[in-house]
């Protein structure tokens, strides 16, 4: 019998591989949004307005994944924007290297931000780490205002948090304050935007955090770690 | 579903540990995870039964540690125990605090050794299934 001393992290090949984006990101100057919520919570109509609000700022590309199909990323490229879908097949999140094999599809010298949207999915996205800056997640009015207690760990490795579909929230009596308290609870430092696609609410506020953070990274001195 | 995930990764860890080894079969792999991410012993346990069957770890058991969520107040000092909805410090309630427990994921040990497998596929090439029919 033989005691084989490993203690290293399970996902330690997926890290590995992330970091090696996150360097060739930091070397092309490039943010990454990793962008994560239930399907139906609006990514794709959040990643357009944020796309029509900075798209004469920073040079944008897309990253679609989705399990099948490439509707999302058609959508993408009629706004006029490089757009690569990844079909996962089943899987419920991007890993590490499905994002290489993006990368190695993009344009990386004529890009600032790639905007990531993650499977539909409030669990299993968290926990892979793909070489992003920074991860966000969208709740929309719909869901409930509860959502924060039942999936915590997205509300807590968020940067930001975004509530989409505000127009709707007397439809649907969610509870802004109570909201508000349980993400402060989880994680206080995080922003929280009230984003409406149809009346145009707070996608200024949002556009401007995320460029603020873009430019952050891109001055940032190099090797210095943004994660 | 990504519990599925996490069992390939600690299979392939595993595995590759074990081919550096003198060793031929896995029958003890160690984990431990914090309560913070949001993995579950039970699909956890599924996921290894569902994967181990014609590789090196088919005769193994798995053990997992689940940690709760402690942390480390930045302002007063104290290291602290809480519940995972409450990033606060339970002492002076600033919202300063590093995490100390409560994200693990880790793969701790294996105990391997060279005995034979069960009768039934002793003749079988312990990696041969695996590496063939590898689900996703």
């Amino acid at each position: 019998m033989t005691h084989i001393d490993i203690s290293k992290p399970i996902l330690d090949k997926n890290d590995r591989l992330a970091q090696s984006n996150k360097e060739l990101l930091r070397e092309k100057k490039i943010f990454v949004l990793d962008l994560m919520a239930s399907p139906g919570a609006g990514k794709t109509t959040a990643i357009l307005a944020t796309i029509e609000a900075l798209k004469e700022r920073f040079r944008i590309a897309v990253i679609e994944g989705d399990i099948a199909s490439d509707v999302d990323a058609q959508k993408i490229k009629a706004a006029g924007v490089p757009a690569i879908q990844i079909n996962t097949g089943g899987v419920c999140h991007l890993e590490s290297d499905m994002i290489r094999h993006a990368l190695d599809q993009l344009p990386l010298d004529d890009l600032d931000l790639i905007i990531v949207e993650n499977v539909g999915n409030l669990v299993c996205t968290t926990e892979f780490y793909l070489g992003e800056n920074a991860k966000v997640m969208i709740l929309s009015v719909p869901e409930g205002d509860d959502k924060p207690l039942k999936y915590p760990t997205i509300f807590q490795t968020s940067k930001a948090v975004i509530l989409s579909k505000t127009d709707t929230m007397p439809v649907f009596d969610f509870d802004y304050e109570a909201f508000e308290r349980t993400v402060n609870s989880l994680n206080p430092k995080a922003p929280i935007f009230q984003l409406s696609a149809k009346t145009g609410e707070g996608i200024q506020q949002w556009a401007e955090w995320l460029a603020n953070q873009v430019k952050h990274a891109q001055n940032a001195p190099d090797g210095q770690s943004l994660h | 579903m990504h519990e599925m995930s996490i069992m390939q990764s600690v299979l392939d860890t595993a595995f590759s540990a074990l081919e550096q080894s003198s060793e031929t079969r896995i029958t003890q792999i160690v984990l431990t995870i914090g309560e913070q991410t949001d993995i579950q012993e039970i699909p956890l346990t599924f996921a290894f039964e569902a994967l181990k069957p014609n590789t090196p770890a088919r005769n193994a058991r798995l053990v997992i540690h689940m940690l709760t969520t402690r942390s480390h107040c930045d302002d007063c000092g104290i290291d602290f125990d809480h519940d995972r909805f409450s990033m606060i410090c339970t002492d002076c309630g600033s919202s300063n605090i590093s995490l100390l427990t409560g994200r693990e994921l880790r793969i701790d040990a294996l105990e391997a050794d060279s005995e034979s497998f069960e009768s039934i596929d002793s003749d079988a090439d312990p990696f041969a299934d695996f590496l063939t029919d590898r689900p996703e």
